[in-house]
């Protein structure tokens, strides 16, 4: 036990005394938390419209008044050229062109039909459907409007009609940032935690001070926790500032769940978590092999852990990577007890997976950390 | 025979390859290294290309059936149809749709009251109520139009017989990814990350390292001057990235068959600028730290991360606040990713990119220039 109090001196007395690095590892989150959540929105509005009107007749204005003040939709360009306003999307001005035909009214009221023309600027595909599928609902909308000016209304009383009721649980108001509030706090302990610790033994291996290390009769396991409770313990620190404080007061987060819980989730996590960078450093003969091999996995973790995207809509093989990964679990445990309230039995299978990366990757790190080599 | 002459070119020559020559070992006994460099960009791609998509599929949600009757078997089998709703199971009672919300990744409920089919068809109304959980309001927004959709395509089913009057048909025509793939908004920027990962974070931590490990004392006494020391490090690295850019170019032609439209020298060129103005933040990054570490993390937290969220390929940049827009305008990355797709995608020319890469080769400038006044070639 002493010897271990000795390494833990030695470990916060090297991260402390490194002036570099103490406001990269306590300032850099935070600024990230204020700004990243207020970034990451990736809701689609201000869809950029441009009109090409041939018809300039009542409806076709009715049309474009309707179009304007959906909300959706801000009016880029307005003109009688389609080619000019293919040019605003290729300056990325605008992201749709509707072309309404000439003869537009006088047809459709003639002949009971007429077509009108809509490009979307595909390159962003999500954008693209969502802007084209708003058009459809207006068009529609102002198509059942005509419709209504010229037949009788009791007409339509005798069609059956399903209205839906839709009410929204656990964020009333559709605010995106505590959806993503948590999750980039977890992305941001993981990125600071994992990156640390990987670089930590590598730099002793670097620099030839293990060698002193490992001829003093510390043992493996000593040396290995030595090196894991001092970025445990700062991963906790920075984990409750961008919950308690920056979450808590600048964007209104307050857990529904139990912290106690969150907290107990949080300290396994990390075990795992900081198991698996000091795997890596094991691996690690230089500090640059250490941190391309983080930020591979790092790279890997954000863009499946689920933080911007739903791991259900993944194909199954990237499904079950996912699944193999810890953050997955943390992510989603962080939304369920902050948002959800999920109590202990609610998550016990992701604390039964936890405890398993935790012993697995920790095994591992001391089973391949050799003294000499 | 060895020649002996004293015009500064030919040191250039003889004695700056030599430490080119140094660099490249260096770089490519690294196995490891050198082996997550290029898996990066391959799994970027793959990754980007085939698992992580904005679409939203496969939901699971669950179904309340009070009435079980004709209407809401129909329903249920729309819905199943999709490939955006996964039913995991019927229930019944409200209580434990909050108790599935809680514990099983739930995104929806629908819930159908009793007599549903006979209220349609006799009081010619009926109610169908959504529950989302809201927690991630985007996909719960989707989901409920996708659901509500669904149900009134069921509704216009039912009066079909009406021949409808005064229609409007809209016909949407999809430009220049007609099948609506992920890919091709993701790719350029994926080339914008790797890029500047490779160049910055590499050069950067490569440098400092000599530092660390004390070497760049015995560099600087060296006969070359110090700039070309500098000058040789990066060299490796552009080369890797030339690289690192045609794979990830083959690899998107062939494997996400995404076209290249536009002239690939164009685009070769305009990578190459991105490159070196990479290159110059890199340098600029090694002259202000003093560790590894902080080399890495500087590039780390104040460049990569910003880099992935104001580019724009992940998030949309006329979302974000007005101040964050105008930060956007400072990440060159920014204007690499609008380059790429008007020449990749759009199949446009110089003209129409001028404006962007002259703002490119501006801080490319401007970078090169304050790295190489705030380099130093004395260590204290």
């Amino acid at each position: 036990m002493r010897t271990l109090k000795f390494l833990l001196r030695k470990e916060f007395k090297q991260i402390f005394r490194n002036k570099a690095l103490l406001p990269l590892i306590f300032v850099v989150p935070i600024v990230q938390l204020l700004i990243l959540p207020l970034a990451a929105d990736y809701e689609v509005k201000n869809i950029n419209i441009s009109i090409v009107d041939h018809d300039h007749s009542t409806y076709s204005r009715q049309l474009i008044s309707k179009i304007t003040a959906s909300g959706y939709f801000q009016l880029a360009d307005y003109g009688t050229s389609f080619h000019q306003a293919f040019q605003q999307i290729e300056k990325d001005k605008s992201d749709l062109i509707l072309e309404i035909p000439q003869g537009f009214e006088k047809n459709l009221v003639r002949e009971n039909e007429q077509k009108l023309f809509i490009a979307v600027n595909a390159i962003n595909g999500v954008k693209a459907g969502l802007g084209g599928a708003y058009l459809n609902q207006i068009i529609t909308a102002y198509n059942n409007d005509i419709r209504l000016q010229w037949s009788q209304p009791d007409k339509f009383n005798t069609t059956p009609v399903i209205s839906v009721a839709s009410s929204n649980w656990f964020n009333k108001f559709l605010n995106y940032r505590f959806f993503m509030v948590p999750g980039i706090l977890v992305v941001l302990v993981t990125m600071v935690a994992s990156y640390m610790s990987a670089l930590n033994i590598v730099k002793e291996k670097e620099v030839g001070t293990i060698e002193q290390i490992n001829v003093t009769p510390i043992k493996k396991y000593q040396f290995i926790l030595g090196k894991l409770i001092p970025f445990w313990v700062i991963g906790m620190f920075i984990f409750s500032i961008g919950l308690l404080i920056v979450g808590r007061f600048v964007y209104g987060i307050v857990p529904v769940g139990s912290l106690l819980l969150l907290y107990g989730y949080l300290a396994i996590y990390l075990i795992a978590l900081l198991g698996m960078s000091l795997l890596i450093s094991t691996f690690a003969e230089t500090q640059q092999q250490a941190m391309s091999v983080a930020f591979f996995f790092i790279m890997i973790f954000m863009l499946m852990g689920g933080l911007f995207t739903s791991i259900d809509s993944m194909p199954t093989w990237a499904y079950y990577i996912a699944k193999s990964i810890p953050v997955t679990y943390f992510i989603e445990v962080v939304r369920m007890i902050i948002l959800k309230g999920s109590g202990f039995a609610d998550i016990k299978n992701h604390f039964i997976v936890m405890i398993g990366f935790a012993v697995l990757l920790n095994g591992l790190a001391i089973w391949n950390y050799k003294k000499t080599s | 025979m060895q020649r002996q002459n004293n015009s500064p070119f030919s040191i250039v020559n003889s004695q700056f390859w030599t430490f080119v020559r140094k660099e490249f070992y260096h770089v490519f006994r690294d196995k490891k290294t050198l082996l997550m460099l290029f898996g990066l960009p391959i799994a970027l791609i793959v990754l980007f290309g085939f698992a992580v998509t904005n679409e939203i599929k496969n939901a699971k949600i669950v179904i309340c059936d009070y009435a079980k009757d004709q209407a809401t078997q129909q329903i249920i089998n729309k819905l199943e149809a999709g490939n955006q709703f996964k039913i995991t199971k019927t229930i019944m009672s409200h209580t434990q749709i909050e108790n599935a919300f809680k514990k099983e990744n739930i995104k929806l409920a629908i819930i159908f009251p009793a007599n549903f089919n006979k209220d349609l068809l006799h009081l010619n109304k009926a109610q169908v109520q959504i529950i989302a959980d809201a927690s991630d309001p985007n996909t719960a927004n989707t989901l409920t139009n996708y659901a509500t959709a669904i149900i009134m395509d069921y509704q216009q089913e039912l009066m079909k017989n009406n021949t409808v009057p005064l229609r409007i048909v809209s016909e949407i025509r999809m430009l220049y990814n007609p099948e609506l793939k992920g890919a091709t908004n993701f790719v350029p920027g994926i080339m914008a990350l790797v890029l500047l990962l490779v160049c910055v974070l590499m050069t950067a931590v490569s440098i400092v390292r000599e530092k660390e490990t004390g070497t760049m004392e015995i560099l600087l006494v060296s006969p070359i001057s110090p700039f070309l020391v500098i000058i040789s490090k990066a060299i490796p690295y552009f080369f890797l990235s030339l690289i690192n850019l045609s794979v990830i170019l083959i690899l998107s032609v062939t494997l996400l068959e995404m076209p290249i439209n536009g002239s690939l020298w164009l685009l070769i060129a305009e990578s190459t600028l991105l490159i070196i103005c990479a290159l110059s933040l890199g340098l600029l990054i090694s002259n202000n730290s003093k560790s590894q570490q902080s080399a890495m993390l500087i590039s780390m937290m104040g460049m990569l991360v910003p880099t992935m969220l104001f580019t724009g390929f992940m998030f949309p940049i006329e979302n974000m606040p007005v101040p964050l827009q105008v930060i956007t305008n400072v990440v060159p990355s920014k204007w690499y990713y609008i380059i790429v797709k008007s020449i990749m995608i759009k199949g446009l020319g110089f003209s129409a990119i001028w404006k962007e890469t002259l703002i490119l080769f501006g801080t490319t400038c401007f970078l090169l220039f304050v790295s190489l006044k705030t380099f130093k070639n004395r260590l204290v």
